[in-house]
């Protein structure tokens, strides 16, 4: 539980005043760190027979787990998927700027690419942690360029591909080593799926269904040979219907592995998804239910226009359209306020929408014992940074 | 003694927590003035119903008492008897309990020191009574496998030299055991009952704990304040009295109120 020797000289941080979000309710509760970590405090009293060095006062705030932005295409001017010399500092800007929206970890995102780019990119974007400088990155999320024609969205058709002969070999060469990667947006129904999904999930990576036309049988299958989690629910995929629900209809499958939890991404920024299609997806699967900013680079630039790579973007509140039409042109929602959102949409409980942030992402990715939770030993550190964020007076 | 009656559970709870309060201020403790709180322990240290999770969440955690300040007997120890001589030590070198406050056990006991105790006995290791692992079994889903079969405690001559004791009776379940303690004489096996010895006890219980004394018993105690007669303390009389008069019935107000 303790970090190491050194820890246990490191000096004790004790936030008083606050709620703190434990085993899924909102706990008038002290918070403790020390070293990184959240601590025990009665193994503190008891056996080191120490009090705290540093009290703060958090003005009865709720003090709720850092957030988890698993999909998030750039922002603030930035763009993960563009091939620069220096990316790194791009990833920094990013990083720096979303911790004020109580992001602490994230997975950099990037879009179908010519594989070109990715042999430059995604060596450049090493899993680092966080701190008072940034948000951590947990590993990128490569989506793409495996997936379906008719449902690539504003993916470019040029670089499309499909897993030919050789499957593995076929994305092991498109994407170069996958040391930093983290998840795998892929369609089900290219041919050979299963074996790379099968590939990847060995590798602990986590393979995302999405921009796919699977039914509902291919993806359960899918699941089967090791998908966890679905990108974008609604969007890029086949709609609902109701003697084929498609991908959707993982959701309330019972053709799933016992005991596997199926997670599904939602834009909650009040216009990707209508709140009643948000509502009938999480009273169908709560615990499922992951929220991500699928954020572009237009993230936090203002209201006007702005040349972003090959394209003219005009963001008008939070909305972003392609220049001069009313076609939409992604997500500009920060992560808190995609949080306050879709509580306010869906009526659910404070707790259900921070953990909706936090403690689900963790769960997907397999990092519920250090990341999303407050749970002693989980990480933490000095000021606004990873592992907790404190705010929401207004909740 | 003093014999305070509340109509219900939460009344008497806030009655006592204010009594002590009350105390703590009139001592006016310092650096070098201690004062001392002594409560009954005994769990062994790692189970989730131990003592010190216990009084960690319903004691420590609130205030801001530093953990050098506490002492707890650990049922872990290796040599128990030794540890309890420690632990007589440690209250001697704090200049003795000031102030016990415990509750009684539907047989009786005081702490657990079960029917059959000496009264006059020291801090030591005690096997538990069936009575009392059946009262604690709530605290192990209901097992009685799983309740401890010992307990270290304090002894009866341990809280006799305290310089007040304070009891908590609550309920109907423990009326037969009060009705023992003060209405009956001095025994062993009914180990509450060595405080009609001590100069000065308080009693705070509820209406439902009274069910087995005397009418007359519980008239005199409950008596309106007009009658001058010696240890009726008013629930609403919470001021900060400079000095604690035995005598005192400084307001007109009836007890029980909230």
């Amino acid at each position: 539980m303790r970090g190491g020797q050194g820890a246990a000289e490191a000096r004790v941080l004790q936030f008083t005043n606050c709620r703190i979000l434990r085993g899924g309710k909102l706990l008038r509760e002290d918070l403790w760190v020390r070293g990184g970590r959240i601590l025990d405090p009665e193994k503190l009293f008891f056996e080191e027979r120490r009090v705290a060095d540093e009290r703060r006062d958090c003005g009865g705030r709720i003090l709720a787990p850092g957030f988890i932005d698993v999909q998030i295409n750039g922002g603030f001017g930035v763009d993960f998927s563009q091939a620069t010399e220096d990316v790194g500092s791009g990833v920094a800007l990013v990083a720096r700027r979303i911790l004020s929206h109580g992001v602490t970890s994230f997975c950099p995102t990037l879009v179908t690419s010519p594989p070109e780019v990715y042999h430059k990119v995604v060596p450049q974007i090493p899993v680092k942690s966080g701190g008072p400088h940034g948000a951590g990155v947990l590993g990128l999320h490569l989506e793409g360029p495996f997936i379906s024609r008719e449902k690539r969205g504003a993916h470019p058709e040029a670089h499309l591909r499909s897993f030919e002969a050789n499957a593995f070999q076929d994305l092991l060469a498109t994407y170069g080593p996958l040391d930093n990667v983290r998840i795998v947006t892929l369609a089900p129904e290219l041919g050979h799926s299963h074996e790379v999904i099968r590939e990847l999930t060995t590798r602990g990576i986590c393979v995302s269904l999405g921009h796919s036309v699977a039914d509902l049988r291919a993806a359960e299958d899918a699941v089967w040979s090791g998908a966890t989690f679905i990108t974008h629910l609604f969007n890029a995929m086949l709609p609902f219907h109701h003697r084929d629900p498609g991908i959707v209809g993982l959701l309330t499958s019972d053709r799933l592995p016992a005991g596997r939890c199926i997670f599904y991404g939602m834009i909650a920024d009040g216009t990707h998804t209508n709140p009643a299609a948000l509502r009938i997806a999480h009273r169908a699967h709560p615990q499922g239910l992951v929220l991500v900013t699928d954020a572009i680079p237009a993230l936090g630039l203002g209201n006007g226009r702005h040349t972003l790579g090959q394209q003219e973007v005009e963001v008008d509140g939070l909305t972003a359209y392609v220049a001069g039409t009313k076609t939409l042109s992604g997500s500009i929602a920060p992560m808190d306020v995609c949080v306050r959102h879709f509580l306010q949409a869906t009526g659910c409980s404070v707790e259900s929408a921070l953990e909706a942030a936090s403690l689900h992402p963790a769960q997907l990715l397999g990092l519920e014992k250090s990341k999303g939770t407050l749970d002693f030993g989980a990480d933490a550190g000095e000021g606004a940074s990873q592992g907790y964020w404190a705010a929401w007076p207004y909740l | 003694m003093k014999l305070i009656i509340l109509d219900h559970y939460s009344q008497a709870s806030e009655w006592a927590a204010k009594y002590i309060r009350n105390r703590i201020i009139q001592f006016n403790p310092g650096p070098e003035k201690y004062f001392t709180l002594g409560l009954p322990t005994g769990l062994p240290r790692d189970h989730p119903e131990s003592y010190h999770s216990f009084m960690w969440n319903n004691f420590f955690k609130h205030i801001d008492i530093h953990p050098e300040n506490t002492h707890i007997l650990d049922g872990n120890a290796v040599d128990l008897q030794a540890e309890c001589d420690a632990f007589e030590e440690k209250i001697k070198a704090a200049g003795g309990i000031e102030l016990f406050v415990g509750g009684i056990g539907p047989d009786g006991h005081i702490a657990f020191n079960e029917p059959g105790s000496s009264l006059v006995s020291r801090t030591r290791v005690k096997t538990l009574a069936m009575d009392t692992i059946l009262a604690n079994a709530r605290f192990f889903d209901g097992e009685l496998t799983k309740v401890p079969t010992m307990a270290l405690t304090v002894g009866v001559g341990t809280v006799m030299d305290a310089r007040e004791v304070m009891i908590l009776i609550t309920g109907a379940h423990k009326a037969f055991a009060l009705y023992k303690a003060i209405e009956e004489g001095v025994n062993h096996m009914w180990t509450v009952s060595a405080f009609q010895q001590h100069p000065r006890t308080v009693f705070v219980c509820d209406e439902d704990a009274t069910l087995e004394l005397k009418v007359k018993t519980v008239k005199y105690f409950k008596a309106p304040p007009q009658v001058n007669r010696k240890g009726c303390i008013y629930a609403t009389n919470f001021g900060m009295q400079p000095r604690w008069q035995a005598n005192a019935h400084t307001s007109a107000q009836s007890n029980g109120s909230s």
